[in-house]
């Protein structure tokens, strides 16, 4: 665990960031200038691309466990380093196709989730 | 700001004051279940306020991140957040100090929330909009504070509840695959990333990621830049 110094250092660092990134087209394009065309391409372009990235940063884990597993996936201990957090993907998306319930998706999965490794797995 | 702003704030900002407490529960009690308190939570929410990025700060917080991942992984998660600016220019405009906590405020919900209400009859748009910014903060705070201490006093065993942060990204995922008319980008995120993954490691994989992904990004502008191409002309499809 971190030192309380230390933690408050990280917090301080994610509230700076946070507001630069709220206060940067504030500060670049507030004097009705236009933003160049390529800023805007990226603002577009780019959100999905880093969501998408960040997905599979957070499925890091299973995702590895696939790779080194093969070909034993199947045998219960193997599946329960990968199965839950897929499982509960496809939940939440499907889920959330079907509702568009923001938190009843992120509840959804995050039970299943918890009861895949914590019972299901242990 | 006056209280009549406020009384016209509150109704349109019943949606958010739901979504808020309960995503706000969520936080207060993972950040809990790692060892911060709500007092933590309370500072957390005062001074970051960003849910997929307090999300986020739970896992880096546990995880003991350097102060360096913590500023890339932040600013990596925030970066939808300079679209939201670019089409708040106008509307800030004229607001003096409080267009510091504007900017500060702009979350997903309220931007969401800015860039679609009216302001009724009598009410001054910018008492207007500052109400809805204010309210929507302390609804977010008092959500991550009662998780944390509902935290403290339920003894359930709590493994796994990280996964939220998970379910948020690929919930905005969904969204934006209907939202979006060219699925390239995503994919090729999730493409570049999981290439990263397995040939650089779990440990140093964002970077390089970021930066492929940036560079062909670059690389495909004339086939996926469709305001390039100037109204009237025809769209190219991919």
């Amino acid at each position: 665990m971190l030192t309380p110094i230390q933690a408050v250092a990280a917090i301080a660092v994610m509230a700076v960031v946070t507001f630069l990134t709220r206060a940067l087209p504030f500060l670049l394009f507030d004097r009705g200038d236009h933003p160049p065309k390529l800023v805007l391409y990226l603002g577009r372009v780019l959100p999905p691309a880093i969501i998408a990235m960040l997905i599979i940063y957070c499925l890091k884990g299973p995702l590895l466990a696939l790779r080194d597993g093969f070909p034993h996936l199947l045998s219960l201990q193997a599946a329960g380093e990968w199965l839950p957090a897929f499982l509960s993907v496809l939940v939440v998306a499907l889920l959330h196709l079907w509702k568009r319930n923001t938190l009843l998706s992120i509840f959804g999965g995050t039970v299943l989730y918890m009861v895949l490794i914590q019972a299901v797995f242990p | 700001m006056d209280r009549k702003s406020l009384a016209a704030a509150f109704p349109v900002t019943v949606p958010v004051l739901m979504g808020y407490l309960a995503i706000g529960m969520a936080f207060g009690f993972m950040l809990q279940a790692i060892g911060y308190n709500f007092i933590w939570a309370f500072f957390m929410s005062l001074t970051i306020y960003a849910g997929s990025g307090q999300y986020l700060g739970v896992s880096l917080l546990s995880s003991a991140a350097a102060l360096s991942t913590v500023a890339v992984m932040t600013l990596l998660i925030n970066f939808r957040h300079l679209v939201y600016g670019l089409s708040m220019l106008e509307k800030f405009r004229g607001m003096g100090l409080r267009k510091f906590y504007m900017i500060f405020s702009l979350t997903d919900e309220t931007y969401a929330l800015l860039s679609s209400v009216q302001p009724p009859v009598g009410v001054d748009p910018r008492n207007f909009y500052f109400s809805i910014a204010l309210l929507d903060q302390s609804y977010w705070i008092l959500g991550s504070v009662i998780g944390a201490v509902a935290g403290a006093l339920l003894p359930i065993d709590t493994t796994g509840i990280d996964f939220a942060m998970t379910a948020l990204f690929v919930v905005i995922a969904v969204d934006q695959w209907s939202a979006y008319k060219r699925h390239l980008p995503a994919l090729l995120g999730a493409g570049v990333t999981l290439l990263s993954l397995f040939l650089v490691g779990a440990e140093n994989m964002l970077l390089p990621a970021l930066g492929v992904i940036v560079l062909v990004l670059l690389l495909l502008r004339q086939r996926l830049d469709e305001r390039g191409t100037a109204a009237g002309e025809e769209e190219t499809t991919c």
